[in-house]
């Protein structure tokens, strides 16, 4: 278990030893080591899962198996990434002067924090645990949203702090009702009863049906306004839209997607013990409400970052709706497309934030020509939303296609509302994209240094899962369906 | 519900959780900043009271833990930091104006007969004294989160916040006789950090709006931005206090 404890530790060091740097030159590289390094363990510790299956360590503190190793390999590499682009990014940031050297130490050590708050929830095995990393992953990122200290930036902070400080509040409750369950069935004098292993071992019908179904009900609230699952989505798109744009990028693509990993764990546990759907019904619910509702959003946005959260909140509503539906397909498909969406939202979000730089504003109505002006950053804003879109033969096209089929199969008057959705929401996006990326330069816009090798990493992947799924990915994906949904897909 | 047989700590056990539920509606219905802080605080000790005595009852010695916990956070260190931050803020004497006080008081009772309801459930799994003080965790919890919704002031926001936590922290320790060591430690720091954080938010949002009227903070919504395009795009990047 020694690499999942560099995986977590080196964050943790990262974030300590930038804070102590400070705002020199070399942090924007320290940033990008810390990631590297963080990166290579996580690969390296996926490999050892790959070869000998689920591993829990010695205390029982950490368990990886199958659904979570490649989510943390995804964070990291996303963190990765994110990191390269956001030197340069801040860099800039620094010389405009929007942020000082202070908070520049703020903002890269708050970064490594924030991955390793992330990695902690993914990859523990205690549901307490779960919570207070997930709790600290807020409080780390209202101080990133806020790093600007603009009134806009102090209000999404505050709206952040208060309605996802409320969110959680409710899933910890959650959380102490299971716990109230396991312990009048399993004991009160054991100490083990909040680890995830025992209360799924022991899950079937073991646990009180009555206490679990309130439980699920506060866990879906609270870690549902983390998903930002409409209606308590509204602190998502100022979040994203007033903190720096490497920000947005981390938290649309990993902490939204470490939020539904946390509800499917718990769905896991009360499916089990409840032997109905009920926990899949309010998830379709839910998932099928931002979709629809997030999708009609779009299309009356006026800041390009806004644009993107709400394109967010659309998807993680649909990849909810498809482990909502349960079933290997759409298992297979929602895990799928946790992937894929998460690589090219933070694409996007690099390239709107050159994009941003390079116009001077987020106003969407003031930033044209792109493609004219300066091709790569054209170029993958248009690649991006093609993608995002959903348009073969990218990833994203595979696993809609896949949650499409899912839903053909089980609930086909719902294959409707999912069609338009993709539709209204394809219409959203392209009308806005095709003014930015087309239209007429102003005059006097300049080229800005752009560092679009993330954006291409992470769209050549995109494109690589949406003509085949290589091999160990897809076994993942295959036992993660299987310990998921309890069917195998093949 | 048949109290009188009840063993005499778990009736104080109730009393003092009842109390913990009245002084929610002190707070509900407080107007004022320091008493509101006051309350708060007192909250706190009631509920570490209770904490303590089910200790005693029941032989669960991590409950004192949890119980010194609470004292410390909620009884000393959360209600003195914001003491001294409302000194600060020169806002201690303040008085917020609640709109519709009395209906405000009724949908406070209407959210504990609620909380009853859904404790009903659970009926079956424990005795008396944990199923009344998990219904009253529910409604502490529940009437802190109706105290932030109907408050202007960031400060009695947090205090509502706080309220929440408690209930919840509560109905771990109690029902369940406390959560692993870990998490509640876990917890506790989280709550920490957090409270520090709103301190240094109270300033920014003083800084930025000129007042903690949450009602003034309405550059975000939806509507403002379409009705007035252009200001968000004049607003100039200040890189002013850090």
């Amino acid at each position: 278990m020694t690499l999942l404890e560099a995986t977590l530790l080196a964050p943790l060091a990262g974030g300590l030893i930038l804070a102590i740097i400070g705002h020199r030159p070399v942090a924007g590289w320290i940033n990008i080591a810390v990631g590297a390094v963080t990166f290579g363990a996580s690969l390296a510790m996926a490999l050892d899962v790959f070869d000998h299956g689920p591993q829990l360590s010695p205390s029982r503190m950490f368990y990886i198996d199958a659904f979570n190793v490649y989510l943390v390999v995804l964070t990291a590499f996303v963190g990765l990434t994110t990191s390269i682009f956001s030197r340069p990014y801040m860099r800039h940031e620094v010389e405009k002067g929007r942020v000082t050297d202070r908070r520049l130490r703020l903002y890269h050590s708050m970064y490594q924090c924030f991955l390793f708050s992330m990695l902690l929830a993914l990859s523990t095995n205690n549901l307490g645990v779960l919570w207070v990393a997930m709790e600290m992953a807020t409080l780390t990122t209202v101080l990133l949203v806020s790093l600007y200290r603009t009134p806009e930036a102090i209000e999404a902070a505050w709206k952040y702090f208060i309605l996802c400080g409320v969110g959680i509040a409710q899933a910890l409750f959650g959380t102490v009702l299971i716990y109230f369950a396991a312990e009048s069935k399993l004991g009160a004098d054991r100490d083990d009863t909040l680890l995830w292993t025992v209360l799924h071992s022991s899950a079937g019908g073991a646990l009180d049906p009555a206490v679990i179904t309130l439980a699920f009900v506060f866990l879906l609230v609270g870690y549902g306004t983390k998903v930002g699952l409409v209606p308590l989505h509204n602190w998502l798109p100022d979040a994203h839209s007033e903190g720096p744009t490497p920000m947005s990028a981390v938290l649309s693509g990993l902490l939204l997607n470490v939020a539904l990993y946390a509800l499917v764990r718990v769905k896991m546990l009360v499916d089990a013990s409840l032997q109905t759907h009920l926990a899949g019904y309010l998830m379709m619910g839910f998932g099928l409400l931002s979709f629809t509702v997030a999708g009609l959003f779009l299309h009356r946005q006026h800041d390009v970052k806004r644009m993107f959260s709400y394109s967010s909140i659309e998807h993680m509503g649909l990849i909810t709706f498809g482990f909502g539906l349960g079933g290997p397909l759409a298992t297979y498909g929602a895990l799928l497309h946790m992937t894929v969406h998460s690589l090219t939202k933070s694409a996007i979000f690099v390239t709107v934030g050159h994009a941003c730089q390079l116009a001077g504003t987020q106003r969407i109505d003031q930033i044209r020509g792109l493609i004219r002006t300066q091709p790569a950053i054209g170029w993958g804003l248009l690649l991006g939303v093609v993608s995002i879109a959903g348009f073969p033969p990218f990833g994203v096209f595979i696993s809609e296609f896949l949650l499409l089929v899912a839903t053909m199969k089980s609930w086909p008057w719902l294959t409707i509302p999912l069609l338009i959705g993709f539709g209204v929401a394809f219409a959203g996006l392209f009308r806005h994209m095709q003014k930015m990326v087309f239209g007429e330069p102003p005059p006097g816009q300049r080229p800005v240094q752009a560092n679009m090798i993330p954006v291409i990493i992470h769209l050549v992947l995109v494109l690589f899962l949406g003509l085949m799924i290589p091999n160990f990915l897809s076994r993942w994906f295959e036992q993660a369906t299987l310990l998921i949904s309890g069917a195998s897909l093949l | 519900m048949d109290f009188a047989n009840l063993g005499l700590f778990n009736q104080a056990i109730i009393l003092f959780a009842a109390l913990a539920l009245l002084t929610s509606f002190l707070m509900l219905a407080q107007a004022r900043m320091l008493p509101l802080i006051f309350t708060f605080a007192w909250q706190g000790f009631l509920l570490a009271t209770v904490t303590v005595l089910v200790a005693i009852v029941t032989g669960h010695s991590d409950l004192y833990v949890s119980a010194l916990l609470t004292f410390a956070l909620k009884v000393i260190v959360i209600p003195w930091l914001l003491y001294r931050l409302s000194v600060r803020l020169e806002m201690q004497y303040n008085a917020e104006e609640i709109a519709h006080p009395s209906l405000l008081l009724i949908a406070g009772v209407v959210l504990v007969i609620f909380s009853y309801f859904v404790a009903k459930s659970i009926i079956n799994l424990s005795g008396l004294a944990t199923r009344n003080i998990i219904a009253v965790s529910i409604a502490i919890e529940l009437l802190g989160m109706l105290l932030m919704c109907v408050r202007k002031s960031a400060v009695a926001q947090v205090i509502g916040f706080m309220s929440m936590e408690s209930g919840i922290f509560f109905a771990a320790s109690v029902s369940a006789y406390g959560m692993p060591l870990i998490v509640e430690l876990g917890v506790a720091f989280d709550i920490l950090v957090a409270s520090i954080l709103f301190g240094v938010f109270f300033f920014h949002l003083r800084d930025s709006f000129g007042s903690l009227d949450v009602g003034q903070y309405n550059h975000l919504s939806e509507a403002n931005e379409t009705d007035t395009p252009d200001d968000r795009a004049t607003v100039p990047a200040t890189g002013g206090h850090a």
